[in-house]
């Protein structure tokens, strides 16, 4: 496929802009650029077929089933983006002045107090761009509050082997020492080797729970009470909040701090560049540590403030502002009862799921999981061959984007599946055939899972080329 | 079978060292460790002088698959550090016993090493 400076052609173009209705003034001699811009000349024609046939080469939510685990891949209502389209969202400018975008202060001050209903936390920015930038601004918090209070022993960060790989990176970004401390044989936190890493140095503990197994760690108040014994803050990471929003509320379970992905789990557009929102949600006693532009109420309107010990600007202006109108429209669209049902029937399908698949696959974790399940295919690797990454493959060409692969690093040879509420019965039957009959065919045609997949618009892209010699731009 | 050179000693966590004098020697990552993690694409390695810690990590590879800690057999001083596979990680998979990451000198301390014979024995048992 052409790239759109491969199909440009001199001359085209398209006529788009209206008439200019401000005076024109030149600018100074010194300023202007002395070469055109390379831009790509195509006409509007040109440029939307590519955007679609990018889409078709593509998978998406609204392609078919999308069980990535972790990343929540559940159908994005319409009226989500309805909402973020009204010219009152879509047509302002971030230098404003806030008397005239008082709806839009409203939007940020109403999603704030909804999600920390849900949360059980007491203030929240909007401003982080993603989930791991929430994670890095979360700890920043975590950081300014040790610090504020002369307590600058505070060093380390503890995180579990199960986490998310951002986990230990944030950390470290933010200018931690990670201490990584080893699971039980549940894949739950192992108390005695936490009782063993917690101490002086501790500054806090990065957990997600349910943990990347999909299990829901009962000993979360045991954990968090032992963290915070130590002097150090809890951080929750929201990446699996689906599991358990309108049930229970991190802020509940001992958690000071978190982030929430408005892109996985308040049904915002994910993936394929976003764009994301990561808000950090805290206790009242890291919230004058949040960043710049906290919207609040003042008087009959709102305004933005400084809360007073701000670590700063963590993004220009307010963060992914539409994305946060399309989560207010998800969590107005299904109401108190319908947040709760959702996670519900997350855990339901989750499980479903799991029983169908028991059988032929051999599910890491035994038990009830909550929205999402760990497959181990060591046994398949190793007698036909046959690895995660083939039959992940195969999945391609039968219409199924497929689950997480070789995650989390405690399970060998992992398929992380998470079929989210937004699936029909009839999907996850028809899914749990595709999986069984590729099963099969890795007992019967180990070959054909090597070369998989053979109907999708890609092939094996060449990952390790793609690694090691990378092409991040377009050569003139 | 793997190739496991007998004139080496292992580890539990698949390094090989190889002893140049009483206090001095060389470590890598064997074969069974270069076939599990896959083809590699990014290798991070300590600077010349730092110290390392026996059972602690002081270097990491990257894999198409994941990050994996590359841990010390001996305690001591990064002598030199194998630059080659800065710029070409792949030479460990091609030749796990030729590539060594790091050389250690000034040795205090090594960890119960295994013969190749019993370090074959211990991966027929990760399998």
């Amino acid at each position: 496929m052409n790239l759109l400076f491969e199909t440009s052609r001199e001359g085209h173009g398209c006529s788009i802009l209206p008439p200019c209705d401000v005076p024109v003034t030149s600018l100074p001699e010194t300023e202007l650029r002395r070469k055109e811009l390379r831009l790509p000349q195509l006409a509007e024609v040109d440029i939307s077929r590519h955007y679609s046939a990018l889409e078709r080469r593509a998978h998406g939510v609204n392609n078919g089933f999308y069980p990535l685990g972790s990343c929540t891949m559940k159908y994005n209502p319409k009226i989500n983006d309805e909402m973020a389209a009204l010219p009152g969202f879509a047509g302002i400018h971030p230098l404003q002045p806030a008397h005239t975008v008082q709806g839009c202060l409203e939007v940020l001050a109403t999603a704030e107090q909804y999600l920390c209903e849900i949360t059980g936390m007491d203030a929240m920015t909007f401003q982080p761009a993603a989930g791991a930038h929430g994670e890095l601004t979360g700890l920043l918090l975590i950081k300014a509050y040790h610090q504020s209070r002369g307590d600058t022993g505070r060093t380390k960060i503890i995180v579990p082997d199960a986490a998310h790989g951002t986990n230990p990176a944030s950390a470290a970004m933010a200018g931690f020492t990670v201490v990584n401390v080893p699971s039980n044989d549940k894949g739950c936190v192992d108390l005695e080797k936490l009782r063993a890493a917690v101490g002086p140095d501790t500054a806090g503990l990065m957990l997600t729970n349910p943990n990347t197994v999909g299990i829901f760690d009962e000993a979360i108040l045991e954990i968090t009470k032992i963290v915070h014994d130590a002097g150090g803050l809890n951080y929750y990471d929201g990446a699996n909040l689906n599991a358990v929003m309108g049930v229970v509320r991190p802020g509940d379970m001992g958690f000071d701090v978190i982030h929430l992905n408005l892109h996985k789990t308040f049904s915002t557009p994910h993936g394929g560049g976003g764009p994301g929102s990561g808000p950090v949600g805290c206790k009242q006693l890291l919230a004058d540590f949040l960043p710049l532009y906290y919207a609040k109420k003042a008087g009959d309107g709102y305004a933005f403030v400084q809360p007073a010990q701000s670590v700063g600007s963590v993004k220009a202006f307010y963060g992914n502002f539409l994305v946060v109108v399309r989560a207010l429209a998800y969590l107005f669209t299904l109401g108190g009862d319908g947040v709760r049902e959702a996670a519900q029937n997350a855990v339901l399908n989750a499980n479903y799921l799991r029983e169908k698949l028991k059988d032929t696959y051999e599910v890491a974790f035994d038990g009830i999981c909550m929205h999402e399940f760990v497959l181990t295919l060591e046994k398949l690797k190793k007698e036909q061959d046959v690895s995660a990454l083939d039959v992940a493959k195969t999945l391609l060409d039968h219409g199924i984007h497929p689950p997480t692969m070789y995650f989390p690093l405690i399970v060998h040879e992992a398929l992380m599946v998470e079929p989210t509420e937004t699936e029909s019965r009839e999907t996850l039957d028809a899914a749990a055939e595709i999986f069984r009959s590729v099963y099969e065919q890795a007992l019967r045609d180990p070959q054909s899972l090597h070369d998989a997949p053979t109907t999708a618009p890609v092939r094996r892209p060449d990952e390790v080329a793609a690694a090691r010699n990378p092409r991040l731009r377009y050569q003139f | 079978m793997m190739n496991n050179p007998s004139e080496l000693l292992y580890t539990r966590s698949h390094e090989w060292v190889r002893f140049l004098t009483e206090t001095t020697a060389q470590v890598g990552l064997t074969d069974y460790a270069q076939h599990s993690l896959g083809d590699l694409v990014f290798v991070n390695l300590p600077q010349e002088g730092d110290e390392v810690t026996q059972g602690e990590s002081f270097a990491d590879v990257e894999s198409v698959k994941a990050v994996s800690d590359v841990y010390s057999p001996v305690t001591g001083t990064v002598k030199a550090i194998n630059e080659v596979l800065l710029d070409a990680p792949e030479t460990i998979n091609k030749d796990p016993y030729g590539a060594w990451l790091v050389e250690v000198e000034n040795i205090t301390d090594r960890e119960e090493l295994l013969s190749a014979d019993d370090y074959a024995v211990h991966c027929e048992k990760e399998d």
